[in-house]
């Protein structure tokens, strides 16, 4: 009950006019950017942080999870009336909330889900209420090599479980852990891969690039689509809301399940697309009759969209309780946290008591405040899209250069964020992925220095990292997701083998 | 049941050509990527071999980490160059269409140009020239809506980031003529 007290105590530190407005603005900023073609939850993150640099850390923090709330809400409005998904885990909302739109029943597809991005948001906010705060006591016995195995785990997950190919998830991590090693060395001051540029003595920003590989690279991305669209406008009546919250009681199954995979998936790194598509699925299979999924079912917006609210809340977990984000927004998040000096991980629990709780309330609170400002203010952010794509493609332009420009009043950071863009586009066109690079981005200076303090404490002994029970469970198990493709491909080529002997 | 027609429209004013010859395909690309990223590693690689890949008495030396992860770096692009040459080389699909790029360059030109213009003119009129421009010979928007619509952008930056929030930006003559 202790998780009680000290949430009811980060209400009271949230409740003020200053705060609450924050939030409201936080919140309208980032429907804005989910609804905007070209720009979604990470660069909306990472653009708007500059503005959160003369806040004090517990409104700044607040101010940019509702960003990220908004954005979420704001990209199923897309994917709804336009059949355009935001963001790559509202595909699956699309499957059957445009179908719903085409049908006239925008309304419901929208208040659908809405709500159901609320629920997921809500069992995940529960569980970081009542899990985190254990995970953060248990990790403060954790030294270096604990920490280092828990780096090391991360980074093997997104090579054993990433879908892209192999190699592509190596190059994206080996590159964003050099990036990061850029500059000088936190151990022994050494300065390293300057090549004697002043400029590169401060080492690649984190947010520099993150502006760059997402904000700028998705306007390129943008521009060389078609830029038509069309869609269905929608106001949002009280009576239809009020209809579909009577009949939400009989999806519970439903609900629950997609909660519980986008929770699963969303502690794991990068979870937040498949748990859209696996809640999709699973409501499909589960359902009597599975062909009239697409057509406009209702089920088909509340299972995909509770999932990946469920998922894109609690990537935060990890994040507040071991430093470790779960998703590119974490990642960013973490990055903003670092610049107010505070480092995210067990310690934060203990030494900065009030901020930690005070933004674990603020997702109950931006989220409730968050599913009133969609519901009543749809018809106008549907209306945002009408504004020519050639006005808005050169503000964002000029907001992320801003966004680049701030963080460390910087020039040279204007021209590497388009370097990065240009980095980004190429990519993403060859498949490269960049989750793993932003991942490696943020965490490279903390795994380096774990990996060296723990060197140092053992004399250069590698078996340090099995040198106990906790410490050696962690590095068994990422070595074994690291060769866990490997793995199974030899079990099935023996397989293949050893069948023909037996018959 | 009733279908409903959509109801906003948003037509592309820029006429397309659906049939435009390919500019490159995407395993020339991947390849030039490959081998960049092998050069980045070798030049990267040798940098930390100078400033100490070893270890001291007191543990691995400052180029130790990143020497190892150039060795990944440049084993993962080569397997990559490898794979794609011998496997995938034929048959891989379009990286931009010329009508593609030529939109691509419309944003990044544009975009290149606002970088170097804040130098010297400071952000807020590279803006409003950047947003003004690309709204007037991009979008082929009226000039008056594409002036008073970046007028009011630049204003509204500068009201925002200068004086509400204290974010200092780069600025330039006409900044100075106001006494800012």
């Amino acid at each position: 009950m202790e998780a009680l007290s000290l949430l009811l105590h980060g209400f009271a530190v949230l409740i003020t006019w200053k705060t609450l407005s924050l939030m409201m603005v936080g919140l309208l900023l980032g429907v804005f950017v989910g609804v905007l073609p070209g720009l979604g939850g990470p660069n909306g993150v990472a653009i708007l942080l500059p503005l959160t640099f003369t806040m004090d850390p517990t409104a700044a923090i607040v101010m940019l999870s509702c960003i990220y709330w908004g954005a979420l809400f704001g990209g199923a409005i897309t994917s709804i009336l336009f059949n355009i998904p935001g963001e790559a885990w509202s595909v699956a909302t699309t499957f059957d909330g445009y179908p719903m739109a085409q049908q006239g029943k925008a309304a419901e597809a929208l208040t659908a889900a809405f709500t159901s991005s609320f629920i997921g948001s809500f069992v995940a906010v529960l569980l970081i209420t009542f899990v985190a705060p254990g995970i953060a006591s248990f990790a403060l016995r954790f030294g270096p090599p604990e920490f280092f195995a828990v780096y090391f785990l991360t980074f093997c997950s997104f090579v054993g479980l990433g879908r892209e190919a192999k190699h592509k998830t190596i190059i994206s991590m080996t590159l964003g852990l050099l990036l990061a090693a850029v500059g000088m060395d936190t151990i022994s001051g050494q300065l390293r891969m300057t090549f004697g540029f002043t400029d590169l003595f401060r080492g690649v920003n984190f947010l520099v690039a993150v502006i760059g590989l997402f904000g700028i690279s998705e306007i390129l991305l943008t521009m060389e689509e078609r830029l038509a669209l069309r869609g269905h406008a929608a106001a949002i009546k009280l009576r239809v809301v009020l209809k579909v919250w009577k009949e939400l009681p009989r999806y519970w199954v439903t609900l629950l399940r997609s909660s519980a995979i986008g929770c699963w998936l969303g502690i794991t790194p990068g979870g937040a697309i498949a748990a859209s598509f696996m809640g999709y699925n699973l409501a499909k299979q589960f359902d009597k009759n599975p062909s009239t999924f697409g057509k406009g079912r209702i089920e088909g917006v509340f299972a995909p969209e509770t999932a990946a609210h469920a998922s894109g809340t609690s990537a935060l977990l990890p994040m507040l309780a071991l430093g470790i984000p779960g998703s590119g927004t974490a990642a960013i998040l973490l990055g903003g946290l670092m610049v107010w000096g505070l480092n995210p991980g067990p310690l934060l629990f203990v030494e900065h008591k009030d901020f930690v709780w005070a933004v674990i309330a603020s997702m109950y609170l931006g989220n409730i405040v968050g599913l009133v400002i969609v519901l009543t203010t749809v018809p106008i952010f549907a209306s945002i899209l009408r504004v020519p794509f050639a006005a808005v493609a050169p503000m964002i332009v000029v907001s992320c250069a801003i966004g680049a420009y701030a963080i460390q009043n910087a020039m040279f950071d204007v021209w590497l964020m388009l370097l990065f863009g240009v980095v980004g586009y190429v990519f993403k066109k060859i498949g490269v992925p960049l989750a793993p690079f932003t991942l490696a981005l943020v965490l490279g200076n903390r795994s380096e220095d774990a990996f060296r303090l723990s060197m140092i404490g053992a004399g250069g002994d590698l078996r340090v990292f099995w040198s106990n029970s906790l410490v050696g469970s962690i590095s068994t198990l990422a070595v074994i997701l690291l060769l866990w493709p490997l793995a199974s491909k030899i079990f099935e080529h023996a397989g293949r083998l050893l069948r023909p002997a037996k018959t | 049941m009733p279908t409903s027609d959509p109801e906003i429209v948003v037509e592309d004013p820029r006429e397309q050509e659906d049939r435009s010859p390919a500019v490159t395909t995407t395993a020339k690309v991947e390849a030039v990527v490959y081998v960049l990223l092998i050069v980045l590693a070798l030049v990267l690689g040798y940098d930390n071999y100078r400033s100490g890949m070893g270890w001291a008495k007191d543990g691995p030396q400052s180029g130790y980490m990143p020497f190892y992860l150039c060795v990944i770096l440049g084993s993962a692009s080569l397997f990559g160059l490898g794979h794609l040459l011998l496997k995938r080389w034929h048959g891989s699909g379009t990286f931009v269409t010329r009508d593609q790029f030529r939109r691509v360059l419309q944003v990044f030109i544009p975009t290149f140009l606002f970088c170097f213009a804040t130098q010297w003119l400071g952000i807020y009129v590279a803006s409003f020239l950047l947003v003004a421009g690309f709204m007037r010979f991009v979008g082929r928007i009226a000039w008056w809506k594409s002036l008073v619509t970046s007028f009011i952008f630049a204003l509204a930056m500068f009201v925002t980031f200068d004086i509400a929030f204290d974010v200092l930006m780069p600025k330039g003559p006409l900044e100075a003529l106001f006494g800012y």
